[in-house]
């Protein structure tokens, strides 16, 4: 088969710096433009550096193919997607794309509050590249599967977010492109829904049509995708079947380990007041372990400094799901701990203190997990600074090697699984 | 499900590093002129929301700075229009005037008002500023009506054959503050005070306009206006369609000719800075 996308050594570069300021002001320029000759005179050079978004990307894609981009936030993957859907243009290197594409960075680009739903279908498709005579012939579809139909008429402003999440995916859904390229869209709107649109994307592949996907959700990747690029810090470091992609990913994030300690206090997350020494997840048997049986408790151990004499530190544990999602924060305050903590709202001297966390089983879906740390002061109240802030310091997994009914406790939705009561009674018999 | 609507010819995309030269490609200009009647139709249809109110404002707003005009600059300060009511004589400069003014703020602000699309989506981003002001048009259309209102008023008959010379004025006007907001629209990405700057110099360039006194108030100085193109269509739209005196032909073409290069300069400057709209705004 044909090869329909081409790059090769693709690169991006942006100023550090440049992305930083939110914007710029003539004013500051003139300014910076007066300074100029003075600090020339004193040696001082620009401090500008280049930041390489994307490096030497090469890859190809054939017709028909179903390629998954996967990476961590800031890998590079929707720099890529923005040069290839000429958005931006790259620093070195180029790309050969044979067809008409249409980019999906974000559902309702340009939907107008004002304006009905029915104007904004119209708006909305003729900038993702639709033709009217396109809308026109799929506007009854388009309707019908966003669910709103009663209020096509109502300006979107008055939509719930929901219905305005359903009507804009609603009009992406329809794009004929022969080139899709789709962005972390589906990360919104409901569960049934977002299963609608996978569906409906599903649909779009078997049409032999060539789609590029980014996203958080190891799972649709691995539903949509024949085939995966794996990116790290702007450099493709994979590319092949997407389960094997998948699995170095992981196992990218798995050097995190279930353990991780600073010895020397001045590279340790925090600031002056307070730093985190170690994080440490093991099982109930002790030993230190990213693998967690789903069942059974675990413990998170925190080791932190405290420089303050008397200071009053709150240290939280949160839980954060592959997708991002922070599942639960665990702290030492009395009111979500099952015992009370002797050090809770107690002015602590200068020195090392130890917290052990226990998670109980049965809890935690199976799937990864990040572990963040955040230290706060209690003196300024529960929305306080806090004194350490580090995501992502440890990752495990949770997994289900016993249950029986494994198969049909993953295909339940939610984000929490605790065994809850039931009792169910017959009633009356009729 | 319908069958696939996939072009025939195939269409090959490069995508390669920003050059610095001038390449403007109509084909492809062209296969987005329907994105450019959307977002122009946006425009008019938010404008225009409550049709009555809509329709209302475009007349009203020359409507209200002509009686003020006539009550300040004509009664109290005395300026002489000539054979002309002055009410008619203002109007019809304001008329010009404002497509031109509303035009030339509303398109510098255009790429800032729509960074979200020029961040998810690509097309040409001349479009954005360039329908941006087909809504005044349209307002320039509702107001020249009220123009037709006063002529009967004062009973001044318009200079019939001097009609077409709208044609041409439009044309001028069109491509005077098409030059000048795509030069603003696209150094506005980047600095974002100027659009704050903007509309202060707006508001001062309508004294360096013939529109609320004839440039022979300048004597044997008022070439200095004809440096902006909009003193010549004024005057001469102002000759043509209200008949009294002649069309300066040799200042009407300068105005045409300077329009021209206005325009292709902030083109220039435009297509230069567009590749990296979205890197910047």
């Amino acid at each position: 088969m044909k090869k329909i996308i081409e790059v090769n050594n693709l690169s991006k570069s942006y100023k550090i710096g440049e992305k930083k300021e939110s914007y710029y002001s003539l004013r500051d320029e003139m300014v910076k433009l007066a300074k100029k000759p003075i600090q020339w005179m004193q040696g001082e050079r620009s401090s500008k550096k280049d930041f390489w978004a994307l490096k030497d990307i090469s890859f190809s894609v054939k017709e028909g193919e179903v390629l998954g981009i996967i990476g961590r936030n800031g890998a590079g993957k929707t720099t890529l997607l923005k040069v290839l859907s000429r958005i931006t243009p790259p620093t070195k290197g180029g790309a050969i794309i044979r067809g008409r594409v249409n980019s999906l960075l974000e559902v309702g680009t340009g939907f107008h509050p004002e304006l009905k739903g029915r104007e904004n279908i119209y708006l909305n498709g003729a900038i993702l590249g639709m033709t009217k005579k396109e809308i026109d012939s799929k506007f009854d579809e388009i309707v019908e599967f966003s669910e709103i139909e009663e209020f096509l008429d109502t300006p979107v402003k008055r939509y719930s977010s929901g219905m305005y999440v359903r009507l804009a995916f609603a009009v992406a859904a329809h794009l004929e492109p022969e080139i899709l390229f789709v962005d972390e869209v589906l990360a919104v709107g409901d569960y049934k829904f977002q299963k609608k649109c996978l569906q409906k994307m599903n649909e779009v592949s078997q049409k032999g049509r060539t789609i590029f996907f980014v996203s958080h959700n190891m799972a649709s990747v691995a539903r949509l995708c024949d085939r995966a690029i794996l990116l790290e810090e702007g450099k493709l470091i994979m590319e092949g079947p997407t389960s094997a992609v998948i699995e170095k990913y992981i196992g990218l994030r798995e050097e995190m380990g279930a353990r991780v300690n600073w010895e020397n206090p001045a590279e340790a997350p925090g600031d002056a007041s307070a730093k985190l020494k170690s994080v440490r997840i093991f099982s109930k048997n002790k030993e230190s372990s990213s693998k967690l049986e789903i069942s059974e408790d675990f413990y998170i151990e925190l080791t932190y400094w405290n420089f303050v004499k008397g200071a009053k530190l709150l240290p939280c544990i949160r839980l954060v799901s592959n997708e991002g999602i922070i599942i639960l924060t665990a702290t030492n305050l009395p009111s979500v701990c099952s015992e009370p903590d002797s050090w809770y709202d107690r002015p602590a001297p200068k020195g090392l203190f130890r917290c052990l966390c226990k998670i109980p089983g049965n809890l935690l879906r199976e799937g990864y997990y990040f572990v963040n740390i955040v230290v706060k002061d209690l003196a300024g109240g529960i929305d306080s600074y806090a004194h350490v802030y580090e995501d992502q310091v440890i990752s495990f997994e949770i997994v289900d090697r016993k249950s029986i009914y494994k198969e049909r406790n993953n295909a339940l939705i939610g984000a929490v699984q605790p065994r809850v009561g039931w009792k169910t009674e017959c009633q009356k018999e009729i | 499900m319908k069958p696939l609507t996939i072009n025939k010819k195939i269409i090959e995309i490069k995508i390669k590093p920003a050059k610095r030269f001038l390449n403007i490609d109509l084909k492809e200009l062209w296969r987005f002129r329907e994105l450019f009647y959307f977002l122009a139709w946006r425009d008019i249809k938010i404008r225009y929301k409550q049709t009555i109110i809509g329709i209302a404002w475009a007349v009203l707003q020359p409507f209200l700075t002509m009686v003020i005009f006539s009550i300040f600059f004509g009664r109290v300060v005395g300026i002489s229009s000539g054979e002309i009511p002055y009410p008619i004589f203002v109007y019809s400069g304001l008329l010009f005037w404002n497509y031109f003014a509303n035009s030339l703020s509303m398109a510098s602000n255009s790429l800032i008002a729509d960074q979200n699309i020029i961040q998810k989506v690509y097309f040409p981003k001349i479009i954005i500023p360039l329908a941006s002001t087909l809504v005044f048009l349209l307002d320039f259309f509702f107001a020249f009506i009220i123009l037709f209102g006063l002529m009967i008023y004062y009973h001044f008959p318009p200079n019939l054959a001097g009609i077409l010379i709208i044609v041409p004025s439009l044309v001028i006007t069109f491509f005077s503050f098409s030059g000048l907001s795509l030069f603003f629209s696209a150094v506005n990405v980047k600095y974002r005070d100027v659009r704050y700057a903007l509309p202060f110099f707006i508001q001062l360039l309508i004294f360096l306009t013939p529109v609320i006194y004839p440039a022979s108030i300048l004597g044997k100085h008022q070439w200095l206006l004809y440096l902006n193109p909009m003193s010549g269509v004024i005057e001469t739209v102002r000759a043509g369609l209200l008949g009294v005196g002649t069309i300066n032909w040799l200042v009407f073409g300068f105005s045409g000719l300077l329009s021209i290069l206005l325009f292709i300069l902030g083109l220039l400057y435009f297509k230069r800075s567009e590749r990296f709209f979205a890197d910047v705004i």
